[in-house]
């Protein structure tokens, strides 16, 4: 039985829907993390689990307990938010104190508890701060210490670091998986990024209108999309629209190039897909160079180099996009004719529907 | 330097005057250096006058405090449609200003002798002034109902802003946390309020204190201090001019002393803040 | 992003309710008292008063005092704090506490007070200024509404960046005065326009200094009316709120235009 599930979840606020049906399942200690952009439904589904707001039709089950009419202060989860939740009236010991002192836990008890919560969390020495006077992150581990303190049977986190420096946002999320390992805690967890998803997470829940269009573990979820907003969401993805040219042979059709793909297979001639390459597994080379390998090749131009350390984006004509070492990026400068090697195994298909597009979420990174 | 005509203004119109009277308290009719004018204010009927305005002053700050801090979060919290809490600071804008002569008028048109609601409750055959509450306008507390017109929508300006500012994370970090509302305002609500409410309460008590128009259209006679000096100069009462110096000087000392009260214990109260 | 219907407290309706009957049934009243014609409670409703009103000479005369005080109290305290403040922005931030700090004197020197002092000190003074309200009423005015002008700069200069626009002036050529007037004005019309509906509310309800320094202002009509007459009272009470009522909305109005918030808090004597 899972730990913590929430079952058929909806939510309309007048005429908006913002969950139309949500079905997640959490097992004890297990770390999962709503990821989506802005208005997707996972806040609101988080709040539901906190009991902020109610369901209009489906239930939150703890430990086979239906939380139904519970309050959100009898429901036993530690919530951190975004941002401004420390009281600014307490120094960072006593934030960290206040969920026991409303339990009643004497004081030499709750003394030694937020000690060591502090230290969990790396802040032992400036516990006599006020809020003002700490970082943002320092207020987060804070937070994080406080929801902590009344040992919880669930953590859930709404874009705990969205607030925050990049730099600082990496830290802190390694520090968070840490913790959470290494008490156990059965954690539910709200982004927007979807590299801090799939770094600290056992499982992701792409939401996306009030969906879920796909679950399962962060590498599941990298290399096998099975939606095209999830493939756009996910990393960077070469999307290109084609149509099965013969599906026996597994050949499709990209503006005017023909491409085989083993995932083409099997597929009806005619069919309109999607064709999904992770920018890392496209071989450049400079055109002329080679004849090409073994033929599946797209021609294009080189539009832009974008320096990102280690690796080299390259952006070409035709909506392209490469990952490359910049050692060999430096061989390929703007404007060089290039030849794209589009691999045989290990490229996504998706159907698409008679109008679905390509969906447009902006730039990725 | 281009501050200096303001601060020649203030010297001039400010300070000198300030100045003038508390050094013409001290003085007699011969403007030798005396302190009996000081000693006079100690007698009756002058002692009572201070005690009426200060009385007064508690009085109305403390109701206007509190009221006004129950009206402003009624109008601002979850719940309230958007449109109360505007309409509420624009009243409460105007009717902050609307003091003095106009408001003891609307006043004893309401609650006066002739006034709409006693002559209401006298034709339902109950008169409110033989019988409970025994409401007479002219009264002292006649005074502290009407003072509390303009007292109530200054507390309700003041602490707007610093309810808008209790967030809302707080009160759903605190339920998260166990607490029940009674705890969130124990524990934070009501200390992140105390040093605006505690400033609001200096405020308005130095607001009543200095009231003179209201009290004068309400004849109150020689129950507050600023009548009191007023009389000396509209020829009522008073003949020595050091006497309403030293009353002044005495108002001063009140004010002086309220402040000097009521704003370390502000800061004390605010030293979790920025 | 919350959408949903959470409805209104109970204790949040009676405090309303309370509030809204507390501060309605005196302007009520007034209304009522000023459509009668005389104390037998004869019913409504005759417009006699208002015409008693309109028709009196006094009426217009004291409107006219006061409403020509308040203008050239404006005009004294703009003309003198808009510099001083611009200055103080600009050059000797140190000073603004200072500023802040002399700002809330008016407060521990009530109007009481401060006329005694006035009175005492400009006792040989000129005719044309201890005698005229131009001159003494004005200059008294000016230090009164001194808080209420002050906040309001303040918050105007507060939103603006000074420095920036100061440089970008000069940088183009202009001369103090230019800069003053053509860029560091605009920018602060809201907040000088607020300061000014504030002063005008203050000058036309102040009743205190014109009282013991014994000038005729509207305030002082408006006592007189109350003391001999009644029920033309309250025609004339309800006009003097309309007066301020609409010096306040006009200051909203404006501050809503642009955004930039003047300070709104005022208090009465």
């Amino acid at each position: 039985m899972a730990y913590l599930q929430l079952e058929n979840l909806h939510r309309q606020f007048g005429s908006f829907k913002a969950l139309k049906g949500i079905d997640i399942s959490l097992g004890e200690g297990e770390f999962l993390s709503l990821l989506g952009p802005s208005g997707c439904g996972k806040t609101t589904a988080l709040r539901i689990v906190a009991g902020f707001d109610r369901p209009n039709a489906g239930r939150v089950v703890i430990e086979g307990k239906d939380l139904a009419g519970v309050g959100p202060n009898k429901r036993d989860m530690g919530m951190v938010f975004q941002a401004y939740s420390l009281f600014p009236n307490m120094t960072a010991r006593q934030n960290v104190e206040f969920g026991l002192k409303i339990r009643g836990r004497d004081k030499a008890d709750r003394t030694k508890r937020v000690s060591d919560l502090l230290e969990l969390v790396g802040l032992g020495h400036a516990g006599d701060r006020y809020p003002h006077q700490l970082s943002g992150g320092m207020q987060q581990r804070v937070a994080l210490a406080r929801a902590l303190a009344i040992e919880p049977r669930v953590l859930l986190l709404d874009e705990p670091l969205s607030a925050l420096d990049a730099k600082v946002r990496v830290q802190l999320r390694e520090e968070i998986r840490r913790i959470q390992l290494e008490l156990g805690i059965t954690t539910l967890y709200v982004t927007h990024d979807q590299e801090e998803a799939l770094a600290i997470s056992d499982h992701v829940a792409v939401m996306y209108g009030g969906v879920i269009e796909q679950m399962g573990t962060p590498a599941e979820m990298y290399t096998a999309p099975r939606t095209p907003f999830v493939a756009e969401f996910i990393g960077t993805m070469n999307r290109l629209e084609a149509h099965i040219v013969d599906g026996a042979a597994g050949e499709v059709e990209h503006a005017g190039t023909r491409l085989r793909i083993d995932a083409a297979r099997g597929r009806t001639n005619g069919e309109r897909v999607l064709i999904l390459i992770r920018p890392e597994t496209l071989e450049l080379q400079a055109a002329g160079n080679s004849a090409g390998a073994n033929g599946n090749t797209l021609t294009a131009e080189v539009v832009t180099q974008t320096f990102l350390g280690p690796v080299t984006r390259l952006k070409m004509t035709g909506g392209l996009i490469a990952d490359m070492s910049t050692a060999r990026a430096a061989a390929l400068p703007v404007g060089a004719n290039v030849v794209a090697q589009v691999p045989y195994e290990g490229v996504q298909l998706l159907a698409l529907a008679d109008d679905e597009g390509i969906p447009d979420i902006g730039e990725g990174t | 330097m281009a501050t200096l005509p303001f601060f020649a203004y203030a010297v001039a119109f400010l300070f000198l005057p300030a100045a003038s009277v508390m050094v013409g308290a001290f003085q007699d009719k011969r403007d030798h250096a005396t302190f009996s004018n000081i000693h006079l204010l100690f007698q009756h009927p002058y002692i009572d006058a201070y005690w009426g305005s200060l009385r007064i002053s508690l009085i109305t700050a403390a109701l206007g405090c509190v009221v006004g801090l129950f009206v402003a979060y009624a109008a601002i919290r979850d719940g309230t449609p958007r449109w109360i809490r505007s309409v509420l600071t624009t009243f409460s804008g105007v009717a902050a200003n609307f003091g003095g002569i106009p408001l003891a008028f609307a006043f004893i048109a309401t609650l006066g002798p002739l006034g709409v609601v006693t002559t209401w409750f006298r034709n339902a055959g109950y008169d409110t002034s033989v019988r409970w509450p025994h409401f007479q306008l002219f009264s002292e507390h006649g005074v502290e109902l009407v003072y509390l017109y303009f007292q109530l929508p200054l507390m309700i300006l003041v602490i707007a802003p610093a309810i808008d500012g209790l967030k809302r994370e707080w009160r759903e970090a605190a339920s998260n946390l166990g607490a029940k509302g009674w705890q969130f305002w124990r524990h934070i609500g009501i200390p992140v309020l105390m040093p605006s409410f505690l400033g609001a309460f200096i405020l308005l008590f130095g607001n009543a204190f200095a009231a003179y128009a209201t009290a004068y259209s309400l004849n109150q006679g020689q129950n507050i201090v600023p009548i009191v000096i007023g009389n000396y100069y509209t020829g009522n009462v008073l003949d020595n001019p050091h006497l309403a110096q030293a009353l002044a000087f005495g108002m001063f000392v009140v004010l002086a002393a309220m402040m000097m009260i009521y704003i370390p214990l502000q800061r004390r109260a605010a030293r979790w803040a920025k | 992003m919350r959408l949903g219907r959470p409805r209104m407290a109970p204790s949040a309706v009676i405090w309303l309710l309370l509030a809204a009957a507390y501060f309605i049934l005196p302007l009520y009243a007034t209304f009522d008292f000023s459509l009668k014609k005389n104390a037998a409670g004869a019913p409504c409703c005759t417009l006699h008063n208002y015409g008693w009103v309109i028709h009196n000479g006094d009426f217009w005369h004291t409107i006219k005092i006061s409403f020509v005080l308040a203008l050239e109290t404006i005009v004294i305290s703009l003309l003198l704090f808009v510099p001083t403040i611009y200055w103080v922005h600009l050059k000797v931030p140190k000073l603004r506490p200072v500023l802040a700090f002399m700002a809330l004197v008016p407060f521990v020197v009530p109007p009481i007070v401060m006329v005694v002092g006035l009175l005492k000190t400009f006792k040989g003074s000129p005719h044309w200024f201890y005698g005229t309200p131009w001159g003494f009423l004005a200059t008294a005015y000016v230090i009164l509404a001194f808080p209420y002008t002050f906040f309001s700069l303040d918050a105007g200069f507060r939103a603006i960046d000074v420095h920036t626009l100061t440089e970008a002036s000069q940088s183009l050529g202009a001369t103090w005065t230019t800069t003053l007037f053509k860029v560091i004005l605009p920018n602060i019309r809201t907040a000088a326009l607020g300061a000014a509906f504030l002063t005008l509310a203050v000058v036309m309800g102040e009743f205190t200094i014109a009282n013991l320094a014994a000038f005729h202002t509207f305030p002082i009509f408006l006592q007189y009316v109350n003391e001999s007459q009644g029920f033309p009272a309250g025609a004339l009470t309800l006009l003097s709120f309309m007066i301020t009522w609409g010096a306040m909305l006009s200051l909203l109005l404006v501050g809503r235009k642009r955004g930039a918030r003047g300070a709104v808090i005022a208090g009465a004597r």
